[in-house]
């Protein structure tokens, strides 16, 4: 069928502005990728104007990866991200799968309190108080106990075994399974796209954890990344911490701009590293659990 | 011991024994389920419903070496010093104007984006860009505010390299409190609108395709056949996604203003969250800042009920 002269040049519009959508969308990384390979005289020499850089330059990693502040709030990043994950899926997936049947005495009524929490919150200081008489106050634990379920991906994933025929339950029943093991053995193995999605879901969402450190965490041994990077960026301050004042006795002088850019760069890398193996599974991960279209 | 029968769904009939020994049963056979579900549930009692009721010191005088017991009750007295505080206009004003400057100005662009993303003929190229404007919406706030700070730095950002080289004056974007708000509306742009998509092309992707054949037949251009048959298509959601976000209006994102908020920006930048962080937790008034958190929270709540009810009476299904 021949399309009109109208709706063809509609395409070609259409193909130029979602390229240029596009390229908007990739300028601000990309140009914060290039910031950060390059040279450090080179960025003075043209103020910032980097476009491409004439030589690629690692200095800002090497400076980076040499201070233990830095390394250290990675670390504990990388920590809740898969601690945080691995918790916050097994129990989310766990209650989810037991809400998820019916025979259930009392579902309706938990659900309902699952949903109430979504929909009412009462806000930062009783919830500050309730970690503050915990203990948990300077812990790691503060970012991830206190925010160990969200109650979305728990509805989203109690539809998501809504969905999972009886029958393999019946069949795992006959061959004596117990309900614990018929999660574990069964229906978990079953379930590793739904929690690829909501692992995703969660591990970005401890990897970026910056809200509940600032209020939280004091002790900057316990910073995790985004705090560190946060510091960095707003307060001109690349010494990362009163602790690795001793390694800013360098020779070389590197502007903060290509360390502030290497430090994005890090912080953004292991989700850029994850994102193309897990894209095929989030966008299926966010209507898995509607039961409409 | 007891048997299971093959048949899980249905219900034994028990006509002769009590409700009560029902019961005991049904959780005596249903007690690993129960062992599932029982960590979570404590989590959502401990971290949500406790500080639920740590709401009651809003009308305290709490001290945190009194603990919540023994402080002394005043009643009202906190809400009524915040609403007659000047600022509390002031950051009802900031939230209001970046909450609305949102919903019109952020709101329809992943609709927009959806509707030509599903014009596309070639699916590579689609899925491409689908890719690369799902990216930011990964990206942590704080990111953000650092690629924001590196690109409009007043002094050496690029966008006012551009500006010097083509004959302009330079702009003092991050510094400025006129443009703060629109400002954030641009960072939020960048960083979901591409992820808003996916649920508005899910959307239009479940439309029978037979209806554009249909109409097509009847000599329908393309634009109409949006209008008349993508559009009604996708209202449900754009009407769920809509309650979502007024019942959410007072929730601007603490983050974000709190990153790009500065001395210059202060009396625009000032939220609802960033004041209860602020008086709250670095000055220690607790009770003040529990009640101004309760105040906004309890609007947020009226709002998503009272817009719940409304797209409920428009005929479409709400969010609960």
């Amino acid at each position: 069928m021949k399309k009109s002269v109208g709706s063809r040049l509609f395409d070609t519009v259409n193909v130029i502005v979602l390229g240029f959508v596009g390229l908007v969308t990739l300028f601000p990384v990309y140009y914060v990728f290039v910031v950060s390979f390059t040279d450090p005289h080179e960025y003075l020499q043209k103020n910032g104007f980097v476009l491409f850089p004439q030589t690629w330059n690692i200095s800002a990693y090497r400076y980076l990866m040499s201070t233990s502040a830095f390394l250290n709030a990675t670390a504990v990043s990388a920590f809740l991200a898969t601690a945080g994950t691995g918790l916050s899926l097994l129990f989310t997936a766990a209650m989810g799968f037991g809400l998820s049947r019916k025979r259930l005495r009392g579902r309706r009524m938990i659900m309902m309190m699952v949903l109430l929490t979504i929909l009412f919150n009462p806000g930062i200081i009783p919830n500050y108080l309730v970690v503050r008489e915990l203990g948990l106050i300077n812990s790691v634990w503060s970012l991830i106990i206190p925010v160990l379920i969200s109650g979305w991906n728990l509805i989203l994933m109690k539809s998501f075994f809504d969905n999972i025929p009886a029958e393999l339950e019946e069949s795992a029943l006959i061959d004596g399974c117990n309900d614990l093991g018929t999660f574990f053995r069964i229906i978990m193995p079953l379930s590793a796209a739904a929690l690829a999605a909501f692992g995703l879901f969660y591990a970005v969402g401890y990897w970026n954890t910056f809200f509940h450190a600032v209020l939280y965490i004091n002790d900057f041994s316990k910073a995790p990344l985004q705090i560190v990077l946060r510091n960095m960026l707003i307060n001109s301050d690349t010494s990362t911490g009163g602790a690795t004042a001793v390694e800013m006795i360098s020779e070389q002088q590197i502007p903060t701009q290509t360390i502030k850019m290497a430090a994005v760069v890090i912080a953004t890398l292991p989700i850029l590293f994850v994102y193309p193996f897990l894209q095929k599974h989030f966008a299926k991960g966010v209507m898995l659990g509607s039961v409409k279209g | 011991m007891e048997t299971r029968t093959v048949s899980l769904e249905t219900r034994k009939v028990r006509k002769n024994k009590s409700k009560v020994r029902s019961l005991y049963a049904d959780l005596v056979r249903d007690k690993y389920l129960y062992l599932l579900v029982l960590p979570g549930v404590m989590y959502f009692i401990v971290f949500k419903y406790i500080p639920m009721w740590g709401i009651v010191i809003a009308f305290q005088d709490y001290s945190p070496y009194l603990g919540v017991w023994k402080s002394e009750w005043v009643g009202v007295e906190h809400f009524i010093r915040f609403f007659s505080n000047p600022d509390f206009f002031i950051l009802f004003r900031n939230t209001m104007m970046i909450s609305l400057l949102n919903l019109v100005f952020f709101f329809p662009l992943p609709i927009v984006l959806s509707l030509l993303l599903n014009e596309l003929s070639n699916q590579a190229y689609k899925r491409v860009l689908q890719s690369i404007v799902y990216l930011p919406h990964f990206l942590s706030w704080v990111i953000i505010a650092g690629i924001s700070f590196l690109l409009l730095s007043e002094s050496s950002g690029i966008v006012n390299m551009l500006l010097e080289r083509a004959g302009l004056p330079k702009y003092d974007f991050l510094t400025n409190a006129d443009t703060f708000w629109g400002l954030l509306v641009l960072q939020n742009i960048w960083k979901e609108t591409g992820w808003g998509t996916i649920i508005i092309l899910a959307a239009i992707t479940a439309v029978d395709p037979q209806l554009y054949e249909a109409a097509k037949i009847d000599g329908a251009n393309r634009w109409r056949q949006t209008w008349h048959i993508t559009l009604p298509a996708i209202r449900s959601v754009i009407l769920i996604l809509l309650i979502l976000r007024l019942g959410h209006i007072m929730d601007v994102g603490f983050e974000q203003v709190f990153l790009m908020s500065n001395g210059a920006v202060a009396e625009v930048a000032d939220v609802f969250e960033t004041y209860v962080y602020r008086n709250g937790i670095q000055n220690g008034q607790f009770s003040y800042t529990t009640a101004v958190g309760l105040f906004k929270s309890v609007v947020g709540l009226l709002l998503v009920v009272i817009a719940n009810h409304v797209v409920k009476k428009l005929g479409e299904e709400g969010v609960y």
